[in-house]
């Protein structure tokens, strides 16, 4: 990336400071010697270990992705990244009085400790590679959920955690699942116990500080019978001129009649590669929703998905993607519908801008079990120039003859009238484009809680400044 | 300050091709003029030219708001100074609904946060002139709305706004009877010493309820003639070839 480009760049990107912060430990390199040091700071049993080093080896076995988007540049820079780096607090406080105050300072910035205090019903921080803060509120605790990182979720839990983890996404699922298996460190282990309701939302909020960094949170959900949950996630990092990886896996057990949702508001800087894996798995008439914004990065590939594997069980997928120059996201949703009396719907909004490009990728596959299963998907795409692209990738696998399936796309463009219009009533130009967008983005951003969709539209104002014209 | 709409030997292209060819008339605070004309004869035209439209080359000549030349200004400056075009063909904006749009747009026109409770005393007015009813200011701006139902919004927009001057273009166009009624009920509630219209219409009909303090009639791009209301039920009985041979059009 040029000066120039950055420097137009940072200007847009309000959350691209840096804090003067020291790493206490910095491991580079991709070696088993670097996944046992992650592994022997973390204090884990052998198994956890050897599963590592097992994923280590399937990482390095499976070929690099050959569909999507260009991953060339990533690839070369793969021996150069940091791989874990721990910054100098303590692990997990459990207030923010215990987080060394540069960093809560960012947390601050970021709206974090406010938000908890509004509208959350609790809040995990990681910085870098470890998160330096998780708490949730009394009564939730005394109801018996849990929340906490992926690493006290071993270390207390540990046969709930053996139990589920890597049964939904196992590592040998895609290369990048494997890297995770491999590296991964911070992220949630949430419980919710049978019919316990946790009314407001758990948030967890990932920062990067340092540069060439890759961060590998892990995220284990366990939603148990009659429960219900929602789960958001948010990320923000500093612009530097070299490229970064962010290699998620989140995995969700959605059990009988339990409900859960996961929200992702992903804000990345534009040097960031953002490869994630995010997979639920939904009992009998149980239900879950993926609503996934994707406004950052350099390339976004995250495909979240729903197996429905009870009789009754439900999903939707909500999708929005907003590209702007030099962006490549490569969205959207996967649903396989392994029970009878199943259904599910994938609903993706795109927006390119200048030379951006959205790609719409789904799955849906309807096995014979997937009896009178129901679904519909529908795609739609905004371009806002010219040079804006964007295409569709459905692919459906219908092999149950009772099964009903409904499929719509359409591509727009921002209109010229509409614009003309708009102006007509007083609204500046900038503001009249940004409207039209967020009208685009309506059915999916009013499923939103009201603080973030307020804080999905002033990203969205800011994003079409001086975008027409 | 003079407060007068005056347009001033104005000449406008679209592409090529001359729309506009030297248009003069003056619209004064307190008066409603309609402008009347065959089809192509530049009327649509000189309402979106003055509103800004950017798809209209102005090669020649000045629209003086109040004495200020606008024709410098964009789209939304015009109407933020107080020009008002009600369309001929409403734009529909999805996921966009009404009242957050003219909650938007009246807190642009006066420059400020307008109370909630200002802007639905506002609105509420509004929608009991028109007859209308409120679930439809939660309705997506113009989507899937009848042609009656998108004229009527374009007026519930001019009540809410407010502005100095209005240019309503063929707003009678594919309304029956009673609806148009309604509209020229929307109309005629704002008609006062600060407010000034320019209605463009093919049919003395809709004259019959708004009815103008003067007609102007426009040829090949001009201004030809000007007159009373007289003049408009003389150009429903006997059309325009009198008015062509007249002034040599």
């Amino acid at each position: 990336m040029s000066d120039a480009e950055l420097k137009h760049i940072s200007e847009d990107y309000q959350w691209g400071f840096s804090d003067d912060v020291e790493p206490e430990v910095k491991l580079k390199g991709l070696t088993p010697e670097v996944v046992r040091t992650i592994s022997k700071l973390k204090g884990e049993p052998e198994w956890l270990l050897e599963f590592r080093l097992q994923a280590l080896e399937t990482y390095f076995a499976k070929p690099w992705p050959t569909w999507g988007p260009d991953l060339s540049e990533l690839r070369r820079q793969m021996d150069d990244f940091y791989y874990y780096v721990k910054p100098p607090a303590r692990e997990d406080a459990r207030s923010w009085d215990d987080v060394p105050e540069e960093i809560r300072r960012t947390y601050e910035k970021l709206g974090i400790p406010e938000a908890e205090q509004k509208v959350l019903a609790g809040v995990g921080a990681q910085y870098d590679s470890e998160m330096v803060y998780h708490s949730i509120k009394e009564e939730l605790d005394k109801k018996g959920v849990i929340f906490t990182s992926i690493e006290d979720g071993v270390r207390e839990h540990e046969d709930l955690f053996r139990r589920y983890f890597s049964k939904v996404v196992p590592p040998t699922d895609n290369k990048f699942a494997a890297l995770n298996s491999a590296l991964f460190s911070g992220g949630s282990f949430v419980y919710v116990p049978p019919g316990v309701d946790v009314e407001v939302p758990l948030q967890a909020y990932f920062r990067v500080n340092t540069e060439g960094f890759g961060q590998f949170e892990r995220t284990l959900i366990i939603v148990d019978e009659g429960a219900k949950v929602h789960y958001i996630e948010g990320c923000t990092a500093p612009i530097y001129t070299s490229e970064a990886l962010h290699t998620g896996v989140i995995e969700i057990v959605v059990m009988d009649g339990a409900e859960s949702r996961y929200t992702t508001i992903q804000n990345w800087p534009v040097n960031m590669y953002n490869l994630v894996t995010q997979r639920a798995l939904v009992g009998e008439n149980a239900y879950h929703m993926w609503l996934d914004g994707n406004l950052g990065s350099k390339v976004t590939m995250k495909y979240p998905s729903s197996i429905l594997k009870g009789r009754g069980a439900r999903s939707e997928i909500l999708s929005i993607a907003f590209a702007g120059d030099g962006q490549h996201l490569d969205t959207g949703g996967k649903l396989i519908f392994n029970a009878p009396d199943t259904s599910g719907s994938i609903v993706s909004k795109s927006i390119s801008k200048g030379e951006g490009r959205s790609s719409y990728r789904g799955l849906v596959k309807v096995p014979p079990k997937g009896e009178r299963a129901r679904v519909n998907v529908e795609c739609d795409a905004l371009l806002v120039n010219e040079n804006s692209k964007t295409d569709t990738y459905p692919y459906m696998e219908i092999a149950s003859d009772s099964a009903s399936v409904g499929h719509e796309a359409t591509v727009s463009r921002l209109a010229d009238d509409q614009i003309f219009y708009l102006t007509t009533r007083g609204i500046p130009e900038d503001e009249a484009a940004a409207l039209i967008v967020r009208g685009f983005i309506e059915p999916v951003a009013k499923e939103l809680p009201l603080e973030f969709a307020v804080e999905l539209n002033r990203l969205i104002e800011l994003e079409m400044e001086g975008s027409v014209g | 300050m003079t407060k007068t709409l005056e347009i001033r030997d104005l000449w406008a292209n679209v592409g090529e091709t001359p729309i506009l060819k030297g248009v003069n008339l003056t619209v004064p605070r307190g008066e409603v003029h309609a402008l009347m004309g065959p089809n192509g004869a530049g009327k649509s035209t000189l309402g979106k030219v003055i509103a800004g439209d950017p798809s209209y080359e102005v090669v020649k000549g000045e629209v003086l708001l109040d004495g200020e030349n606008i024709l410098g200004l964009e789209p939304d400056e015009r109407a933020r100074k107080g020009i008002f075009l009600a369309f001929q063909y409403p734009v529909e904006v999805p996921g966009v609904t009404i009242a957050n749009f003219l909650r938007l747009a009246l807190q642009a026109r006066h420059g400020k946060e307008v109370p909630l409770t200002e802007f639905y005393g506002k609105l509420q007015r509004a929608i009991e002139v028109l007859e209308w009813d409120e679930a439809y200011v939660t309705r997506y701006l113009n989507e899937g709305f009848s042609g009656g139902e998108k004229k009527r919004n374009e007026i519930l927009q001019l009540m809410v706004l407010e502005p100095s001057y209005a240019i309503l273009d063929e707003t009678d166009s594919g309304l029956d009877i009673d609806a148009l009624k309604i509209v020229a009920k929307g109309v005629n509630a704002m008609r006062g010493p600060e407010f000034g219209a320019l209605v463009i219409t093919h049919y003395q009909r809709l004259l019959n309820y708004i009815v103008p303090d003067v007609v102007h009639v426009m040829m090949d791009g001009r201004v030809v003639k000007t007159g009373d209301k007289q003049l408009a039920l003389e150009l429903e009985e006997r059309g325009y070839d009198w008015l062509k041979a007249e002034v040599g059009a």
